[in-house]
Formats: structure tokens, sequence, C-alpha cells
């Protein structure tokens, strides 16, 4: 399978700042990839240079085998693009403005509709975009960005903003993105989100590259502990330390949290001892790979 | 649907369903419509007398001079020569009349000469007709004053063009640069970029609608002053038609540079306002110009609006044909392309 993105050395400068430092990746058809990183790391340059609303200061992207840059009229149609949840026109409903955006394509009024139906906004049609909830108006966003079927999709933060709950609800529809062999880029700054909805992800940080790989793989290659919360009136510290395999153990509140690279060993132990009541086990996260690759604390 | 009908459709939606900018573009200019030409028309209209005393010629006039006088001018009563000299100075009156013996004498200020010329020759007519009639001898000479202008002088003529080019310059600017500004901010501006809609369809779409609310805006001001007001069109009223949309491109074009120029969709709103307000009063909007100075009517030649304003006058109220306004769409259009290069110029994407 051809890649449907390549990127190789992308570079974007404002003054003194590199907002983008030579990236490098490429992404498959029908992959649902994500960009990850804090505010700020240079995700939505990336996607807009990608995208071919920015151009290089050095670089080529290939953007289903062509060059994006300037504006190429032979890709539009291919692409589907969500820029941020307000790029609607003023005081239309939702189902005027899907039909707007499906008209720019040549897309008949009824798969515009199918479309709001497809993302739960059959309710909603006849609302004007500033009456929606945040959650509504990204799934209209969405809506808007595939209503002419694209190969490709770009998702720019689509669940920034949005409450906990419907941050979830809008994953359930994200998932459903590249069933059909679409190819999706996303980007996010929620660690959960990229592991939860990505094949890949980049993860990138002021700019750069770090890591790139699948969730699993990226967090295996840490090489990271296991963390076990155990009650500590059940447990203190120096016992804990004393189960073979265990590599750290210290005082986290309530809880006595046990590090190991030998989860099953040690919980065989634990389990020996009947100390399992509200007993916690916590895997390493793309959040520690974070950690062990800036030394910062992720924070979005 | 194409895309340039969906996007003109999405627009007009826009627009009209905007209650502020329905208020700005029809509603607000029609109130000044209505005090200009309707409500100080009437008080405009007739000359104002202060009879002081008894003045003996007024009354000795044969009846129908009697009633033209009533009609001409409107007439108080005083005892004190002093205060009414005070309301003559002071413009609260035209004239003061009494009499001296036989003369009768006529008090006036000559601040306002126009308002002077035509109370002194209003109130030498009537002397005569006075001594015709003392005479004891009929008339030999009939005399019937007609207007030229037929009854052109009536403000609704004059403030109807104004008003109306202004309401129009208000709305395009106002419109292209809060669409501007607003798409900027929204990124839809790149949203629509990324679409296989062309600049061209997407820029045509938004000039069709800025057309078609001028059109709307001419049909109910020109609507509502010829059946409330009377005013009467002349021959060539129609050529109004295509100035308009020479026009509104030119105010478009100012408000693509408002657009340009400002960083929030108020600013645009704002700075559109700053260029539109000033040129409406040097345009002669508000008021005519004829009582300007010189060096401020020659700075007015710089404002598309003067030119839509007078060229409107001539095909509306004044029955000049097409030919005189050859020049005002060369102007209006020669503004319109260079303002919109300049506003190109200084284009950005991003609202920051
Ligand atoms: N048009 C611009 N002009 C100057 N600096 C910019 C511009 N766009 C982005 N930046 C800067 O580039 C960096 C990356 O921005 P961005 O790509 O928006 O990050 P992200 O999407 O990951 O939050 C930020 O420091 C931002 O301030
Ligand atoms: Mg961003």
């Amino acid at each position: 399978m051809s890649a449907a993105i390549e990127v190789h050395g992308l570079t974007k400068t404002y003054g003194d700042l590199t907002a983008v430092d030579d990236i490098t990746f490429s992404v498959g058809q029908g992959e649902f990839f994500g960009i990850l990183g804090p505010n700020g790391a240079g995700k939505t340059t990336t996607l807009e240079m990608i995208e071919g609303l920015r151009q290089p200061d050095a670089g080529r992207v290939r953007l289903l085998g062509e060059n994006p840059w300037p504006r190429n009229a032979s890709l539009l149609p291919r692409i589907g693009v969500q820029l941020q949840a307000s790029s609607f026109f003023e005081r239309l409903t939702a189902r005027e403005q899907i039909r707007t955006f499906a008209a720019l394509y040549g897309v008949p009024a009824v798969r515009a509709d199918a479309w709001l139906g497809r993302v739960g906004l059959e309710d909603k049609a006849g609302t004007r975009t500033e009456k929606l909830s945040g959650g509504q108006k990204q799934r209209l966003a969405i809506a808007s960005a595939l209503v002419h079927d694209p190969e490709v999709v770009f998702l720019d933060e689509p669940t920034a903003a949005l409450d906990p709950q419907a941050r979830r609800n809008l994953w359930d529809l994200l998932g459903t993105l590249n069933e059909s062999g679409r190819t999706v880029v996303l980007t996010t700054h929620y660690m959960d989100e990229a592991e939860a909805l990505c094949d890949r992800v980049a993860i990138v940080d002021h700019g750069r590259l770090l890591e790139l790989d699948t969730p699993s793989a990226l967090v295996r290659g840490l090489d990271a502990d296991v963390r076990i919360y155990v009650d500590a009136a059940l447990l203190d510290v120096d016992e804990a330390a004393a189960i073979p395999q265990v590599s750290a153990a210290e005082r986290d509140g309530d809880s006595t949290v046990v590090r190991t690279k030998a989860p099953s060993v040690v919980l065989a132990a634990l389990a020996e001892r009947q100390v399992l009541e509200g007993l916690q086990v916590k895997a390493a996260t793309l959040e520690d790979v974070f950690l062990t690759r800036t030394g910062r604390e992720y924070r979005a | 649907m194409t895309a340039f009908w969906s996007l003109s459709v999405a627009t007009f939606k826009g627009f009209f369903r905007d209650k502020q900018s329905v208020f700005f573009a029809i509603v607000f200019p029609l109130m000044f419509l209505v005090l200009f030409g309707g409500v100080l028309d009437f008080e405009t209209s007739r000359l104002e007398l202060v009879e002081v005393g008894d003045v003996a010629l007024v009354e000795e006039l044969p009846p129908p001079a009697q009633d033209a006088f009533e009609e001409a001018f409107e007439v108080t009563s005083t005892d004190d020569l002093d205060e009414a000299l005070t309301q003559v100075a002071e413009g609260d009156v035209d004239a003061a009349i009494e009499m001296r013996g036989d003369t009768f004498v006529a008090h006036y200020s000559q601040a306002d000469q126009v308002k002077a010329a035509m109370t002194q020759g209003t109130l030498r007519a009537f002397v005569d007709a006075a001594n015709v009639a003392a005479s004891g001898e009929p008339p030999r000479f009939a005399f019937r004053a007609e207007r030229v202008e037929d009854e052109s002088l009536d403000a609704i003529q004059f403030v109807t063009p104004g008003l109306l080019g202004w309401a129009i310059a208000m709305s395009a600017a106002f419109g292209a640069a809060a669409t501007l500004q607003g798409w900027r901010e929204s990124k839809l501006l790149r949203r629509l970029r990324l679409s296989p809609a062309s600049t061209g369809q997407i820029v045509a779409a938004r000039i069709g609608v800025a057309v078609i609310i001028a059109l709307v805006q001419m049909a109910i001001f020109v609507g509502l002053a010829t059946v409330a007001f009377g005013m009467q069109l002349t021959g060539y009223w129609w050529m109004a038609v295509p100035l308009i949309v020479a026009g509104t491109l030119s105010f478009m074009a100012l408000g693509l540079l408002a657009g340009a120029l400002a960083k929030s969709a108020e600013g645009a709103v704002n700075l559109a306002n700053f260029f539109v307000l000033p040129m409406a009063f040097l345009s002669g909007s508000f008021f005519p110009l004829d009582g300007a100075p010189e060096w401020l009517r020659t700075i007015s030649l710089a404002m598309p609006l003067r030119h839509l304003n007078d060229a409107m006058s001539d095909v509306m109220v004044r029955g000049l044909g097409p030919s005189a306004t050859v020049l005002t769409f060369v102007i209006l259009l020669g503004f319109a392309v260079v303002v919109t290069a300049v506003a190109a110029r200084l284009f950005r994407w991003d609202a920051d």
C-alpha cells in the first residue's frame, strides 16, 4: 500500500521561532494517524503545510502523491478538513451549513442531510450553529469535512474545549471514520485520546518529532515500570520493597505504590499476603513516554 | 446547486437574519429620510414674518392676494419693535414688518442671503398688489410665478439620492469589512480556500449579494420617497441602477481595505464607519455642499460617494440623461480597482 502522506524534513519558522523543526514521517492509506503534543508544539502548523494552506520554509510534502502547495485544485476534492469548530457561515442552521459545504463540492443536498444523521445531529438540523453546543459544533464541522467523501481527512484538535463526557462521545464517531479505508490525520493534546483512537502516534514538542510508533509499542519501548497501588494500611513501604522483583516502593497518599517490571510475580506475592482489597494496577502511558523523552511532566 | 449560487444564498441569509445589519442598512437611513424629507421640509417651506402693530397693507390686500400672503408667510404679531428686531437678528423669523405712516417697512437679516432675497421679492410683490388695489383700477397685467424646477425645490427631491448613497455606502462597506474579518477569524476563509470553489466564485457571490442589498435599499428608498413624500422621478431615473452597482463596488473596496487593516471584526466595522461617515458628510449626503468652502468641495471630489450622489441626483431628479454619468462610472470603477488592489496587498489570511 502506498503512502497517503509523505513528509520529509518539513520546517517552518516565524521570525526566531521554529514552529516546525525538520519533521519527517509518512502516513499509510487507511491509517488513523495522530499528532500528539502540548499547545504550541507545532501541530496545526504541520497540518496546514500538509493541507497546502502554508508554504513550508524547507522540506517536502506529498499528499496523495501530489504537491499541495501552491493551491492544488486537483487535490482539493480528495481531502477534507476541519480547521476549527467555528468555521461556519454566520447565522445558518446546521442543515444549511452542511448543504452549503456540500454544494461547494457538487454534492447533492440529500447526501449532506444523510451526514447530519450519521453524526447524530438530525434533531438539530434546524438549529443555528451559534446555538449548538461545543460537541454538536464539532460533529457538524466533522460532517462538513466528510460530506464529499474525501480519501484523506484532517481533524485539528476536534475534542479540544469539550467536557470529558462530550469528548468520549465524540471518540465513538471518530473511531468509525477510517472504516471505509479513509486515511485520518488527527491532532490532539490528550494522551488518552491518541492511545484510544490512533493506529500510530507522532509525539511532537517544540516543533520537533520526538517519537513515532503505535501507542503500545511506544509504551513497551519505554521499558517502564508497572505501578501497583496497594492500601497503605495493609502493606507498608518496607514490606513492599522486600517483595522479590519489586524495583521500588513509595508512599503516595493512602497507598503504597509498588513499581515492578514483573507485575504477575508481584501480584501473586501480594495475593499470598491477602492485600488485594482496593488494589489498582497502572501500566505506563504515553504520558510516561513524554516524561521520559522530555524530562517534563506532560501538560496540555 | 453550484458553488456560486449556494455561497450567494448562504451570505444572503446571513445578512437578512442579522437584525443589526438590516437596521443599519435600511431602517436607520430611512429614519433620516423621514426626518429630512418629511418633517423638516414642512417647517422650512414657509417664510416666517413678525408683524409689529397693525400692518394696514396686509389688511387692505384684495382677498385672493390675502390668501396667497397667508400661504407664503407664517405670521406672528407683537407690539414691541425691539423684540421683533431681535427675533430677526437671531434668525428666529425671516423678517419683521411694520407701517410707518404710508411706508411699509420690512426688516430682514442678510445672514441668509437666499431667504433675504426671497422675503424681499415676495413682499415687494404684495406691495405692488396693494398699490394696484388702492388705485381702484383693475390690474392690466396679471402675474403668476412658476418655478423652473417644477416643485423640485422640495427637500425630498434632494435628500433622497444623497441619503440613498449614504445607505448603500454604509451597508456595502460594513458588509465587506465584516465578512472579510469574520471569515478570517473563524478560519472559514481558509476552509473555503481548501474547497474546489474558486476565488472568483467566492468573490462574485459576495459582490452579487451586496448589489442585491443595494438595489433593495434603492427600491425601499425611492418607493417611500415617491409614495409617502411625493418625490418625482425624472426620465432617466433607472440609470441609478447601474450607478448603484458601480458605487457598491467602490464601497466594498473600502470595506475590504478596512477588513484588511483591522485586527478584529468589530475593529473592521468601526474602521469602515471611520471611512464612511466623514465621506457621507463631505459628499453632501446630509446637507448640500453649496454653502461649503471651496477647498472642502475640492476634497470631496476624492470621495466616490460624492460622485455617486451627484450622478444619482442628475438622473433621478434633475432630468439629465445617461451621458451625464459617464465620468462617474469611470471614477467609481477606477476607485474600486485601485482600492481593491491596495487591500489585496495588505491582505492576511490570519487574524493574528
Ligand atoms: N502565523 C504565525 N505567526 C507567528 N507565530 C506563529 C504563527 N502560527 C503559529 N505560530 C507559533 O508557532 C508555534 C506552533 O503553533 P501551532 O502550530 O499553532 O501549535 P499547536 O497547534 O501545536 O498548538 C507556536 O509557538 C505559535 O505561537
Ligand atoms: Mg493547534
